[in-house]
């Protein structure tokens, strides 16, 4: 009697797994991959239309930030077909394209894609490799920038205008220059009161530290290295580079005491929980300080600006992500499809509305996009000044080297020379190991 | 019809081929699973090779154990593991062994204490970082420095000092592995015979005699096997430093061997040269677990002496 019943059940189990795929196969699907955020919520959203235009159904995996980019690699190495689209880093140009884990688009985009209408610096950023080429990977998705939210009720509160004006000499305003942000956060930082100057990334995971501090060292004048030969010493140990360094490890003392574990999460937690007067983070994740829900303290009390300018020049670092089709999905027509669609003005404006970063030029450049939240203006004044990490195959290695390094410096293991020197070093190490210096 | 050849069975299978049948599929695996990818890795560790990109394995010589071992930020690592294996191993023996020995004893609830002693060992160490990860918070809403903030001026940065992230990464090893010790103690204890106490009783030997002429000899082998357990494991540590400290953070004070090879393995790919540092990795700890076998070969040796 127990083996009729145990062979029922998996006569069963064998007849669902078969309704199942049968079902599987009458549709037809496309999966996206893409981190566990907002964005990925809206993508989901805005590929229902998709859908009910095609009958294609659009499943969108989302991935944990700290976990994205090994999932998404692991499965490039076992020549997985789980994904037909990824929508990676800007970074991941180089390693992908070389590795040929993403298809070439180049001439799928000449045919099909207006490239005109897309704002020319994202197309670079996030479709083209090598830099230049008119080579594309990719088309940009997500087109994103870090920034600052404020507390506007601290920064217009009259007292406290007067007694900045009194110790600076100065109007209390959102700075402009990265001597303004040490004042302004140096004196709103009152630990009796559980309050701090500043929220921003120093955290050793992933790409944290090394987004948070690069803005500040090319606006102090330093450099990752030269792209043309990818000479590095004399580049990124200069003395600008030491001032920046040094610049911001010593705003860490304006932040809160668990302000070196702090990345995406950790800064917005900062700023919604009301310990800090202002926060860095990129734009996509905003919408979590207007929620009154996620944000009860100062949802309504919150004011943007753009990142500031340093000594030397005005950068900031650029976030946000391409959309690219695997070499290994078995639906590369239908991806294109969904590409194409996607690029559609109607459809940017939608995705715009829904609180995606567009990449299509008018629909940046439009009121209605400035105004459609209160970071969209700031967003729109980042671009200019957007730059990016290295975008070479080896960048990873590239990236691991500065966030050890540079955690070593605000940690006080190294010295800021002695941190870029390293760097410098190890770089130099893994640009000749690729062969880039032979001649 | 059975035959009459002793070696032959009904299928005319001899003893030798059915032998081989049952050894075969394990021995397949075993290979697959285990010898191939040791092989394959040790020929990789020779070569220039990155899984993720589609060019072949070049190569190189020993270049990739000479870059290794030629790199002070290796040496680096491998100092802060031993520094973590020395201190966590010790912690954990010497309060796995006194819970043993304080649980050594019948009392009311012994089943049910002993059982809640050993729940930290049995959790997930990701779930174990990650609620540590609360309990250690650097500010003042984690809970220990709520408890502490009023003894302190400051709250103590557990996972962002670098003088003390070592110790937050040794406690909450502790905590999860202490148990383990306790549970191979106890049962080295409870195998002690009992008449040897009551002949020290009758000679009124006392309790520091008991311990160190009885239960610590006749325990000890037990002792050493669990300690060879724990720093074997101790020197892999990864998933508690990288969750607990973001990844061996802050700087490199907390980054062990394993957490390294990790980020070269599969966050870099770069994996000629990880599976040069496996090997590494693998002769220390084979090394290190011949010095435990060695010294427990010889603590039975004595003990079949004396016996």
């Amino acid at each position: 009697m127990k083996s009729v019943r145990i062979s029922l059940v998996f006569v069963l189990i064998l007849a669902l797994a078969f309704v199942s795929t049968s079902k599987a196969d009458n549709h037809q699907s496309l999966t996206i991959v893409w981190a566990e955020w907002d964005p990925a919520n809206y993508l989901q959203e805005l590929s229902k239309d998709f859908t009910a235009e095609t009958g294609i159904a659009v499943d969108v995996i989302q991935i944990p930030w700290p976990n994205f980019q090994d999932k998404v690699f692991t499965a490039f190495v076992g020549k997985s077909d789980l994904y037909d689209i990824v929508i990676g880093d800007s970074q991941w140009l180089g390693r992908n394209s070389q590795g040929k884990n993403y298809i070439n688009l180049t001439d799928w985009i000449n045919e099909n894609i207006d490239v005109a209408s897309i704002y020319g610096p994202a197309m670079t950023a996030f479709a083209e490799y090598p830099k230049g080429s008119g080579t594309y990977w990719a088309l940009p998705a997500e087109v994103d920038a870090a920034g600052y939210v404020y507390r506007k009720d601290l920064f217009e509160d009259p007292n406290e205008m007067k007694a900045f004006q009194e110790k600076y000499g100065y109007a209390l305003a959102p700075p402009k220059t990265y001597d303004q942000l040490r004042d302004i956060a140096e004196f709103f930082t009152r630990p009796d009161k559980d309050l701090y100057g500043i929220a921003t990334w120093y955290s050793k995971e992933y790409d944290g530290i090394t987004m948070g501090f690069q803005q500040v060292m090319w606006s102090f004048g330093g450099a990752y290295g030269d792209a043309d030969t990818h000479k590095v010493a004399g580049h990124i140990n200069t003395e600008d580079s030491v001032k920046a360094l040094e610049f911001y490890t010593d705003l860490l003392q304006f932040s809160p005491p668990d302000a070196p574990n702090y990345y995406w999460a950790e800064t917005l937690g900062a700023y919604n929980a009301g310990k800090v007067a202002m926060a860095m983070n990129y734009f996509a994740f905003f919408p979590g300080v207007l929620n009154p829900e996620s944000n009860e303290i100062s949802h309504d009390k919150s004011g943007f600006f753009i990142a500031p300018a340093g000594p030397k020049g005005h950068y900031i670092s650029i976030g946000g992500q391409g959309m690219s089709i695997s070499s290994y999905s078995k639906n590369k027509d239908l991806a294109k499809q969904y590409m194409k669609w996607f690029m559609q003005k109607p459809v940017q404006e939608k995705w715009a509305a829904l609180g995606g970063f567009t990449p299509h030029k008018e629909v940046l450049q439009s009121d209605i996009f400035k105004t459609a939240t209160p970071f969209n203006e700031a967003f729109a004044a980042s671009f200019p000044y957007l730059r990016d990490f290295w975008a070479v195959p080896e960048y990873a290695e590239l990236l691991e080297v500065c966030q050890t390094n540079w955690s070593e410096a605000i940690s006080k293991i190294k010295s800021a020379k002695e941190a870029l020197d390293a760097i410098a070093r190890k770089h130099e190490e893994i640009f000749e190991d690729a062969g880039y210096y032979d001649e | 019809m059975l035959t009459n050849h002793p070696h032959q069975t009904s299928r005319g299978m001899s003893d030798y081929q059915l032998k081989m049948a049952f050894i075969m599929p394990t021995m397949v695996l075993l290979i697959l699973m285990n010898i191939f990818p040791l092989l394959w890795s040790l020929y990789l560790s020779f070569h220039r090779y990155k899984a993720s990109m589609p060019a072949a394995p070049r190569f190189i010589g020993v270049r990739n154990y000479s870059r290794l071992l030629a790199d002070p930020e290796i040496w680096g690592y491998f100092q802060t593991t031993a520094y973590f294996v020395v201190l966590a191993v010790a912690a954990q023996f010497f309060i796995g062994f006194g819970l043993a020995l304080l649980l050594n004893r019948d009392f009311r609830y012994k089943g049910f204490v002993t059982t809640l002693l050993l729940l930290p060992m049995m959790l997930s160490p990701v779930v174990v970082g990650l609620f540590w990860r609360f309990i250690l918070s650097s500010d003042n809403a984690g809970l220990l420095n709520f408890f502490l903030s009023p003894f302190l001026n400051s709250p103590i940065g557990w996972t962002t000092h670098p003088k003390v992230a070592m110790l937050a990464v040794v406690i909450v090893d502790t905590w999860m592995w202490s148990p383990f010790m306790m549970l191979i103690a106890l049962a080295g204890l409870s195998a002690v015979p009992k008449f040897l106490y009551e002949a020290a009783d009758v000679d009124r030997a006392s309790a520091w005699f008991k311990f160190r002429w009885i239960t610590l000899p006749l325990v000890s082998p037990l002792l050493l096997i669990a300690l060879l357990f724990r720093t074997m494991d101790a020197f892999k540590m990864f998933d508690i430093v990288y969750v607990l400290t973001r990844e061996g953070g802050p700087g490199t004070a907390t980054e062990t061997v394993s957490m390294n090879l990790y980020k070269l393995a599969f966050r870099n790919y770069n994996t000629g040269k990880a599976c040069a540092m496996a090997y590494i990795l693998l002769i220390i700890i084979v090394a290190l677990s011949n010095i435990y076998v060695k010294y427990l070969n010889r603590v039975k040796g004595e003990e079949a002496q004396e016996t």
